[in-house]
Formats: structure tokens, C-alpha cells, sequence
């Protein structure tokens, strides 16, 4: 109010009250600017085992499967004593990853950990971030490798073709016909699981006296699984398993099953959320599944960061750092770590888990 | 600068009605002065209050993410002068970012790229005159032409790179896009930048086609009336938008190191908000480069503070979009102060003589 009236004086004091402000925001910027450089130059350095800051930028905010794997972060984070921020856009984008980025190096936080929209439209800012002394790490999605240190990614293929197999062994002693109930045809995650299964059936002689009858796709649609499910009871009535690696293929035919005469009788297994499978295991239709656990992805995160601060480890093929709850992770090819096994969830562990 | 603004309402004085002169100098000036108020104490309690504001790093950064909403802003500022509006800016620049992708991935990632740029410019320019021939020589109001357009050039883009994305830029212009001046953090491309406001400036205050501009917005029949081409105008307005558009769109393929179907996606907002909060009256008839420059900054400066304190993406939308509700309300509640402090003033000096 009271600017307005100083400029309804006349064309000339204004102007000349403009500049003059202008120019005493010029000075206070710039003083300020001198005092902050000061001061952040004496806030850095410090120990091996300083306290330090870990900034996740997830690929949305409000995502339920992220939710869990920033919550392991949190949690690790609180454990060790170090900084824990969470910034990221709403929707998935990387051009909005970008400007975090920006601010976080401003901020001269010491790690960023990143799921990656885009693998390449977030390297430049990434580059600035570390050419201003921040440690990159990947996590979930990744970038293209020369802009970060670190990959933590969830398991490795094999893995969880082996644990979805042996569940199944276990509980129909190791013989008798079954079936896979998959994703889509040209689903990469699925094929490359499936594959590995047969593998192991051809390979093992534990599994010689099981016979995978077919494979079939529910096309990850709720309705198509539960009727491709309910198709394959009645094409093969000796079936004595089903293996769904799939969230929306085991929660399908969990439901076929659970109504059906052949609950308890025909086994199911494979890969899903424990939220959605946990009615099932309670009511007996199914007794083991699989999954990895995002929380773990968040917790490796910080104790790499730590570790890559501390200068314990740089990132490098078979660096090892020890990650609280989680062991001694092992730093793989293409500078990934594998944060794996996959978790198990049984009737006795499932009400840990909320996801 | 006073010549700008004198001839500017000169300008527009004869088709308004006849308001004294003096009035509407005043008002227009202190409109204009007010925003860069606005604008210096912004910028003063963010370097008071938000830490690492007060930095060269925050004018590189600010001002990067400032040069793709300052470019668009300026033709959309002169075509909300005339009283029409552009929603499909955004999307027109993300139809030149998808074009210049594929014109590259095509050319095997070693093609002549300034020839690629021409026809992308070329691509805005047709973009902009179909917009133009639309609403200039068929007659269609310029939102509904606009918000169908919005989608129309952004579904090409789609058609056009699908759901690629093509990163393989050269390094050295990319690096140059993301590049600062040294010393001063101001980026390189700002100089170009300058140069087109510059230009926008000059055509909007000091030439007759200017002049017209303000005519139109406050009347098109009395502009056509006193020899306006008024639908040329308005066309060349809408071919000039669609380049500076597409230009917007390669330097954000450039700034980024990446083109996709969803670059630029919803940036026409941030347009319209900083034009708006620039002082250009939604109704037509009034602005000036000089606001529509200071509510750039004012938006950008608002976003980055709040980026830097660390607020969710949420925060920013919900401050973008009362910025914008305040900037069309602001205008009538100061008019409406304005007018009865002049009423108050005006009776006082009639008392004056008296006593």
C-alpha cells in the first residue's frame, strides 16, 4: 500500500524508487550471497562417520509400491542418525525430477537417490550434482550408468524362478502335473522367470517327476486370469499346482480357487502382494508365496550411501559394505548391487508385512 | 521505459473511453511498478528466509527453468493484449521436440541438425497458422480453437515418436543448452532469449502494428473502424506463437538430452499464470513486456524457493494456481482502491480553496 502511494506521486520519483530499491535488493542479495558461501564452506568436511544427508527422489509421490520402498529408507535412515528427505513430482515425469535434482544440489545434500523417470533426461542435472560433490545412486529404475555409482535393484532373475519352483516342490512332494499361469506373452520380467524354471526342471533331478503340462496368460487382466485359472481346472483334471508369477495372476486365481471345490487340494504359488493375498492364506487356500520386499531396496539405499560418503566403498565390481538388517550386500556387474533374496511369506510371517 | 508506457496507453487511449489521461498513466504505472515491487521483495524474503536462496547456483538454476515460460510468454502475451488466448503453446512445442527426435534418430544420430531445427520451426509456424486461420479468417473463438488444438498437437506427437524416447543428442549442444555464463550463473541461451524479448518489446511499444494490438483488445470494431487489419493481425500473432513455441520445444530437447511424446506437457498454465500475473488484463486492452518479464520471474522464483524449502510438488501447483486467481482478481480490487483514494484526493483539493 504504501509503495503504490509513493508512485502515484509522479512519473519521475517512481522510476527513480524503483532503481533505488532495485538496488538495495541487489546489495542485500549479494551480501547475503558472500555470508552463505562463508558459511556453507565451513559446514562441510567432517569424519569418516559424520552424520549425512540422503535425499530419495522417487518416480511419483503417492505410489503405494514406492510408499514401502521409501518407508525402508525412512526406517534405515532413523537407525543410523543420517538425514532423510523425500522430494519428487506428482506425476511421472522427468523433466519435474530434474528441477529436485537442482535444488538438492544447491542444497549440497550428500547423496541423491534416484528412480529414474527417464534414463537420460535426468543425467546432465546429475552430473551438475556431482560435479557439486554429491553421490549418485539409482535405485528401482536406473540411469544410464555413467551418471550414477550405484544400481540397488530388487533380485535377480534366477532367484525368483527357483523360489517359486521349490515353494511349489515342497508342498506336492515333488511330483505330479502343473501348470504356469503368466502375464502377457512378451512380458520380459515373466519370460526370463519362466525360463529359468525350465531350466531347472530339465536340469535338477530333484524336479524329474514334475511335469509343467502349460503355460498361460492371463494378460495381467483380473478378469481374463480368473477365467484362464478356471479353464485350466477343468482342461487338466490332474493338475496338482498352479505357479502364477504375477500379482495379478496369483490374486486371481486365489479368488477362482478359494470358491472353489478345489481349495486346499490344488496348490498355488508364485508372486504377489501380501495385502492382496492375505485373505487367501488365512483361509487355507494358499500357504506360500513370493515376493521381493521394496522396504529392503530403501534400507540397502542409505547404508550404500553411507558407505560411498565414507569412502569405504566407491562403487566398483565386489566392493562390500554391511547393511544393518540386511548383512554384507555385494556390489555386482554394471555396479549393481542385488538386494534379493525374495522374501517368502507364509501364514506366520504375513501380518509383518503391509504392502 | 517511460516512452514505452506513454505511447503504449497513447495508444489505446483514443479507443477507450475518455477516462482523463492522467488517471490512466497513473494506473498503468504503478501496475507495472508494482509487479517489480512484487518481484524484488519476493526475491528479498526468499534470500532471508529460504536457506542456499542467495546464490549464483539459484540464478543458473532459476533461470533455466524460467526460458521455455518466457519465450511462450511473450507472443501469448501480446495475443491476450489483442483479447484472444493460445492453449496449445505447450503442446505445440512438445510436437517440435517429438519431430526433432525422430528427424534424428532417422538420420542415424549424424544428420545436418540445423536443417532439423528449420523444419520443426517451420512444423511451429504451420502449428501457429492453423491456429490463426481458425480463429482470424473462419471467426472461432480462440479457447475452443486452442483447447482443441492443446490435444490435437500433442495426439501428432504421440503418432509421430510413440512412446520412444530419443536421447542420443550431440553432447555439445546439449551441454551448451545446459551451460551458464561464468561468474554470474546467468545460462547462455538467456542472451538469445533477451534478444526475442528485446524484439517482442520494440514491436509491442514502438511500432503502429503495436499500437493496434492495444486498439484491438479494447475494441475490434473500433480498431477495424479506424483502419486495423484486425485479422491479419491476429493471424501473424498466432504464426509468431507457434514458432517461438516450437523453439521452446528444441531447447527443452536440448536442456534435457532427451525427446519425447510428453515433453513441455502442461506448461501453457504457467504461461497463462505468468502473463496474467505480468499485468496483462485477461480482457484485453492492457499490459506490457516489462510485467509480463517480471511475472516470469515472480512464478519461477516462487516455485524454486519452495522447491528449495523442500515442499511436495502439491504445494506448487496449489501456489501456481492461486497465483493465478490472484492475479485476475488483483487488478479490479486495486483499480477500485485506486479509484476511490483519486476520489478522496480529488475531494480534498476541492475543500483545499475553501478553508
Amino acid at each position: 500500500m504504501k509503495l503504490s502511494r509513493i508512485t502515484d506521486r509522479g512519473p519521475r520519483p517512481a522510476r527513480r524508487t524503483i532503481l533505488l530499491t532495485a538496488a538495495a535488493a541487489t546489495a542485500v542479495l549479494l551480501t547475503l550471497s558472500g555470508c552463505s558461501g562463508a558459511g556453507s564452506a565451513g559446514g562441510s568436511g567432517g569424519g569418516a562417520n559424520k552424520k549425512i544427508s540422503i535425499a530419495f527422489v522417487p518416480k511419483q509421490l503417492n505410489n503405494p509400491y514406492t510408499d514401502v520402498e521409501l518407508g525402508g529408507g525412512k526406517k534405515a535412515a532413523a537407525a543410523t542418525g543420517d538425514a532423510y528427505s523425500v522430494v519428487g513430482p506428482n506425476t511421472a515425469s522427468a523433466s519435474s525430477q530434474v528441477s529436485y535434482i537442482n535444488t538438492l544440489t544447491q542444497k549440497h545434500t550428500d547423496v541423491i537417490a534416484i528412480a529414474a523417470n527417464d534414463p537420460n533426461a535426468v543425467c546432465s542435472a546429475l552430473n551438475q550434482a556431482k560435479a557439486g560433490g554429491a553421490k549418485i545412486i539409482t535405485f528401482d529404475s536406473d540411469t544410464d550408468k555413467s551418471c550414477r555409482s550405484l544400481f540397488i535393484n530388487q533380485v535377480v532373475a534366477k532367484d525368483v524362478g527357483l523360489v517359486e519352483l521349490k515353494q511349489l516342490g515342497e508342498q506336492i512332494d515333488y511330483q505330479g502335473e502343473f501348470a504356469i499361469l503368466s502375464a502377457t506373452a512378451n512380458a520380459t520380467n515373466q519370460n526370463s522367470w519362466i525360463k529359468y524354471m525350465k531350466d531347472e526342471l530339465a536340469s535338477n533331478p530333484k524336479y524329474s517327476k514334475m511335469k509343467l503340462v502349460t503355460t498361460v496368460y492371463g494378460n495381467d487382466d483380473d478378469t481374463t486370469s480368473f477365467q484362464v485359472a478356471q479353464g485350466l481346472l477343468q482342461s487338466y483334471p490332474n493338475l496338482k499346482g498352479i505357479i502364477s508369477p504375477t500379482t495379478v495372476g496369483i490374486a486371481a486365481t486365489a479368488r477362482y480357487l478359494s470358491t472353489s471345490s478345489y481349495k486346499g487340494k490344488v496348490i498355488l504359488t508364485g508372486l504377489g502382494l501380501p495385502n492382496q493375498m492375505r485373505q487367501y492364506v488365512k483361509d487355507g487356500t494358499v500357504k506360500e508365496f513370493a515376493l521381493w520386499d521394496p522396504a529392503k531396496i530403501g534400507t540397502a539405499t542409505v547404508y550404500a550411501a553411507k558407505a560411498l560418503v565414507a569412502g569405504t566403498i566407491t562403487g566398483k565390481e565386489g566392493d562390500t559394505f554391511k547393511a544393518g538388517s540386511l548383512g554384507t550386500l555385494k556390489v555386482g556387474a554394471d555396479n549393481t548391487v542385488i538386494v534379493g533374496p525374495p522374501t517368502e511369506f507364509t501364514a506366520a510371517n504375513i501380518d509383518k508385512f503391509d504392502f | 521505459m517511460s516512452d514505452t508506457k506513454t505511447r503504449a496507453e497513447a495508444a489505446a487511449a483514443p479507443a477507450t473511453t475518455p477516462t482523463p489521461r492522467r488517471t490512466g498513466r497513473r494506473l498503468l504505472r504503478s501496475r507495472d511498478a508494482t509487479i517489480v515491487y512484487a518481484l524484488v521483495l519476493i526475491v528479498i524474503l526468499a534470500a532471508i528466509f529460504v536457506p542456499y536462496f542467495a546464490s549464483v547456483t539459484t540464478v543458473s538454476f532459476l533461470l533455466i527453468d524460467a526460458i521455455p515460460i518466457l519465450l511462450m510468454a511473450m507472443p501469448m502475451a501480446l495475443i491476450i493484449i489483442t483479447g484472444e488466448i493460445d492453449l496449445s503453446v505447450a503442446s505445440t512445442a512438445g510436437l517440435s521436440a517429438a519431430l526433432l527426435g525422430v528427424l534424428w534418430h532417422q538420420s542415424g544420430s549424424h544428420g545436418n541438425i540445423a536443417v532439423m531445427f528449420v523444419i520443426c520451426l517451420i512444423v511451429g509456424a504451420a502449428c501457429g497458422a492453423f491456429n490463426g486461420f481458425l480463429i482470424a479468417v473462419v471467426g472461432l473463438p480462440s479457447l475452443a480453437v486452442t483447447i482443441g488444438t492443446l490435444a490435437l498437437f500433442r495426439g501428432l506427437a504421440l503418432v509421430v515418436i510413440g512412446d520412444n524416447a530419443v536421447a542420443d543428442f550431440p553432447v555439445s549442444l546439449t551441454t551448451f543448452a545446459t551451460s551458464s555464463i561464468p561468474g554470474i550463473g546467468v545460462p547462455t541461451v538467456m542472451v538469445f532469449v533477451l534478444v526475442v524479448v528485446a524484439v517482442f518489446a520494440v514491436i509491442l511499444h514502438f511500432t503502429p502494428f503495436g499500437r493496434a494490438l492495444f486498439a484491438l483488445g479494447y475494441s475490434t470494431e473500433a480498431a477495424s473502424f479506424v483502419g486495423i487489419r484486425v485479422n491479419r493481425s491476429k493471424f501473424w500473432l498466432y504464426v509468431a506463437s507457434g514458432v517461438i513455441s516450437s523453439a521452446a520445444g528444441l531447447f527443452w530437447v536440448l536442456r534435457y538430452s532427451s525427446a519425447q511424446s510428453d515433453s513441455v506437457q502442461g506448461l501453457e498454465l504457467s504461461v497463462v499464470a505468468a502473463v496474467l500475473l505480468g499485468g496483462v488484463s485477461i480482457f484485453g486492452g492492457s499490459g506490457s513486456i516489462v510485467g509480463v518479464v517480471a511475472g516470469v520471474l515472480i512464478i519461477r522464483t516462487v516455485n524454486y524457493s519452495l522447491q528449495l524449502g523442500g515442499l511436495p510438488d502439491t504445494a506448487l501447483t496449489i501456489v501456481t494456481g492461486g497465483l493465478l486467481v490472484l492475479s485476475v482478481v488483483a487488478p479490479s480490487v486495486s483499480a477500485r482502491f485506486v479509484a476511490a483514494r483519486d476520489r478522496r484526493a480529488r475531494a480534498r483539493l476541492a475543500d483545499a480553496p475553501a478553508t
